[in-house]
């Protein structure tokens, strides 16, 4: 899907201009989401993909406002919902690079039912899950993955769940490229939303995206990440998981991986192991029933 | 000699009734006979009563009739269960002797087989008691003995020369049985004649996903559910081989979700269930509307509310299906009213949905779902298939995908498709798919939705008449009764009682024609399976008459004899001018 239609500027710098819109976003000054926007515009630049052959889903929140802000196809769908929708889309035509975006509410609460079954499948999408731990379109109440006795609008007198760990959970459902980055690291993040796309397979990629409105996480973040030791392999699951369960930091890089087939050459599988038998003859079909 | 007969087999969910029923069927159509089945089970695999009835005969059949004239028993329940329905003047019961004890009134014949015994003490397996029975009706109706065997070598061939063989034995045991006991008597018999057309024996729900493939389908999501799964069933099957693909989905939100990804890539995308999962997918419908992307959605209806009677007809999800989700949202409402209709019925839903670019919603029920019938082998070089509105040169210079049109409808890009890159939303958006929240934005935006739907209007096949054309009594039935009130009305009619019927397929936007045929009748007559008179409330609210309700609320279909009751009663008010 090299384009012809997209001219860089040499001498390795990139040209994202061509990837932006006209829509301003509505996202608040200093949100994380606006380094998100520019490691996406970077890494398709980067990879050089054609708009038309782009397409971005994403379900309901102030981060699944994204696609509009990419010049590429776009799917802004219904909350919790941007898993199944991309799954549609991928294996109705595999030729499209499918995105998926959104964020921890959309992801993790009213969406997080459909994770274990892409993560099955081996949907080959990646899902960029900007985290910033409160429903920021609602202004500001805690997420799952808000730290339990937060104090905010619904809960008064502190939060009453405990945050879920969205990197053990996606080792736990064996999803096959499993990253955090964080937006206040575009380089890294950059090269983790690369790794991501050009994954075959499920990528989950979770974002530390902090909302500077409802709950400003930039300093404890910036002094907790620390990123992923070279020595680290993540091919191997019981270390991926003792990452993921670390508490003193925030480990950032690629926490767990595994190639296995995925989704959309299953579908092909399934399609050649069908049309083994002859070409399809509805005549043919239809005289089955007699 | 009777060559119509309603033939219907009883007993333990488990110990082969329907499998029974289903040979006798292919038995039946075979001979040439036109059939009509109907299907009632229990939820369960095994256990609880299950019945099969089919109806056959030489004729076109339209439903599958008002009482029994042939009733098989293969226990006591079975037998206590249906012998109400067994035709008294002429019927015929026959019942396992070894394990039912006939009582009350009898009808005119009565055969004791003792099937039991028979499998149990000579065959030495009480899992042959059907094929036992399959020999009795031979003997007695004349079911082509060698065409029950290839149709037991068919369905049993698999299983192994043992097995196969056990089951040849099982069929003579119970011709030889009759032959060397029973003296027949009745009237009953099954005729074999030479077949005049190509024909095709299919369920509603095969007839359904074989159009579906006629249509261009290539894309099927869904969650089983009865009475909806073997539509999924034959779509995985096929749909792989015309190069289109079939998820099963995690649930039924999840189901409509990846069909309307891939409609929004250009494919033509379909989904089923029942009740419980549309009820699921309400707000997907809504972002269909929105995005004005073509989808279909079968709901093959179950009595409800919640689980409800799982395996049992309604016709209840008429309301859910008008309205289901919140805001305005346009949607197409169909009906399919035969097995036939499932086949053309459903090619015109995807019809529908890529001229419109809205979701189409087809209600088909139980009844209809997994009753079989011979219906005209389909011609598909003869299909008529539309395919969506794409842009042209020009639109793409300043592509705007929901451009305001005369019709409502815009050109839709689909990806991959350079020049029309936009993002389709859920949000309001104006004609470009910038987000809008202005007030004549959304009012312009919603007319543009809903003027779309006038398009299917003026469309072929969108509704049937039957009847005089003088009729002082209307009928106005929806989805799988039509063929019930045919047979009522042509009895009424050959009582000299004046009455039409007219039968809408398209539900929604409702045809004006239904006013002009409201208008001409004296009074007007809804049959519906549901209790609040569903249809009848939206004839009236459009119309602004009254209508006669007549509703069922049984788990079961309407008989023939049923209608013609309540014809009946409407005549003596309109003579007596009550």
């Amino acid at each position: 899907m090299a384009s012809e239609t997209i001219p860089q500027p040499p001498g390795g710098a990139i040209n994202i201009a061509p990837f932006k819109t006209d829509v301003h976003p509505v996202w608040c000054p200093g949100c994380g989401d606006f380094g998100v926007l520019t490691c996406i515009y970077r890494m398709l630049a980067t990879k050089q993909l054609s708009p038309e052959n782009i397409v971005i889903v994403s379900g309901i929140g102030c981060s699944s406002r994204l696609p509009a802000y990419v010049n590429a196809y776009g799917f802004h769908t219904v909350h919790g919902r941007v898993l199944p929708v991309a799954t549609g889309v991928k294996t109705a035509n595999p030729n499209l690079e499918v995105i998926a975006v959104g964020g921890d509410g959309d992801a993790y609460s009213i969406g997080a039912g459909h994770i274990p079954h892409a993560a099955r499948r081996n949907i080959d999408v990646c899902y960029i899950v900007m985290d910033n731990e409160v429903y920021g379109l609602t202004k500001g109440q805690g997420s799952a993955t808000a730290p339990v006795e937060m104090v905010k609008g619904t809960t008064p007198f502190g939060q009453l769940d405990d945050p879920l760990n969205p990197i053990a959970m996606a080792i736990a459902y064996d999803i096959s490229f499993v990253a955090r980055g964080y937006s206040g690291k575009p380089k890294e993040l950059t090269e983790l939303i690369t790794q991501g796309v050009d994954h075959k397979g499920f990528a989950l990629l979770e974002v530390i995206s902090p909302c500077t409105t409802f709950h400003d996480t930039y300093k404890p973040v910036s002094q907790r990440i620390r990123f992923v030791d070279a020595s680290h392999d993540p091919t191997d699951r019981l270390a991926a998981m003792k990452l993921a369960l670390e508490k003193e930091t925030i480990p950032i890089g690629v926490i767990y991986k595994n190639q296995r087939t995925s989704f959309s050459e299953r579908i092909k599988t399934t399609q050649e192991r069908s049309q083994a038998k002859g070409t399809p003859d509805f005549n043919k079909l239809l005289e089955s029933f007699q | 000699m009777m060559k119509d007969v309603v033939f219907r087999v009883g007993g333990e969910g488990g110990e082969g009734v329907i499998s029974c029923g289903e040979i006798l069927t292919l038995a039946c159509a075979r001979m040439g006979n036109e059939i009509y089945t109907f299907r009632s089970y229990p939820a369960e695999i095994k256990g609880g009563y299950a019945m099969y009835q089919l109806r056959t005969s030489t004729e076109i059949l339209l439903s599958q009739g008002s009482s029994v004239d042939v009733q098989v028993c293969f226990n006591q329940e079975a037998y206590d269960r249906s012998i109400k329905d067994v035709r008294k003047e002429g019927g015929v019961v026959i019942y396992d002797s070894s394990s039912c004890t006939p009582s009350g009134t009898l009808p005119t014949h009565a055969y004791g087989v003792p099937a039991s015994d028979l499998a149990r003490l000579e065959l030495r397996n009480y899992l042959t008691k059907n094929i036992i029975f399959l020999g009795v009706l031979s003997k007695l109706f004349g079911i082509d003995y060698p065409i029950l065997e290839t149709i037991i070598k068919q369905k049993l061939g698999k299983k192994g020369e043992a097995i196969l063989n056990l089951n040849f034995q099982a069929l003579k045991k119970g011709y030889q049985y009759v032959e060397q006991n029973i003296p027949k008597k009745d009237l009953y018999f099954v005729e074999k004649v030479p077949v005049q057309e190509q024909r095709v024996i299919l369920s509603g729900n095969q007839a359904l996903a074989l159009g579906a493939i006629a249509a261009g389908c290539k894309f099927y999501a869904g969650y089983p559910i009865t009475p909806a799964t073997d539509i999924m069933e034959l779509l995985a099957r096929e749909l792989p081989k015309q190069g289109g693909a079939v998820v099963q989905a995690e649930d039924e939100i999840a189901a409509l979700s990846m069909v309307l990804g891939a409609a929004y890539t250009g494919a033509k995308a379909m989904t089923a269930s029942s009740g419980p999962g549309i009820s699921l997918m309400a707000e997907l419908i809504g972002l269909a509307g929105m995005a004005e992307l073509p989808a279909v959605i079968v709901d093959c209806q179950r009595a409800g509310p919640s689980t409800g009677m799982p395996t049992k007809t309604e016709q209840s999800d008429l309301n859910h299906a008008f309205y289901a989700g919140h805001g305005e949202a346009p949607r197409i409402v169909m009906a399919l009213s035969s097995v036939e209709d499932a086949f053309y019925g459903i090619i015109r839903a995807f019809n529908f949905a890529v001229r419109c670019q809205v979701p189409v919603i087809v209600l088909s029920d139980q009844y209809l779902a997994q009753r079989t019938a011979t219906i005209r082998r389909p011609d598909p070089s003869k299909l008529v298939i539309e395919e969506r509105t794409k842009p042209t040169a020009s639109d793409c210079e300043n592509y705007k995908r929901f451009r305001l049109t005369e019709s409502g409808v815009s050109p839709m890009a689909v990806p991959g498709e350079k020049g029309g890159v936009f993002t389709a939303t859920g949000i309001e958006h104006d004609e470009g798919c910038e987000l809008s929240y202005e007030p004549e934005n959304h009012w312009r935006m919603t007319e543009k939705r809903f003027k779309k739907l006038q398009l299917v209007l003026k469309s072929p096949d969108i509704y049937r008449r039957h009847g005089v054309n003088d009729q002082e009594i209307g009928i106005i039935g929806w989805g799988s009764s039509e063929g019930v009130i045919r047979e009522a009305l042509s009895k009424a009619n050959d009582r000299g009682i004046k009455v039409a019927a007219f039968h809408p397929r398209l539900l929604n936007p409702m045809l004006p024609e239904i006013g002009v045929f409201i208008r001409s009748c004296k009074k007007v007559i809804v049959p519906e399976l549901n209790f609040t008179g569903q249809f009848a409330r939206e004839i009236r609210a459009r119309f602004g008459v009254d209508v006669v309700c007549f509703n069922k609320l049984a788990g079961l279909p309407f008989t023939p004899d049923e209608i013609l009751k309540k014809i009946e009663e409407v005549h003596e008010q309109i003579v007596h001018h009550v």
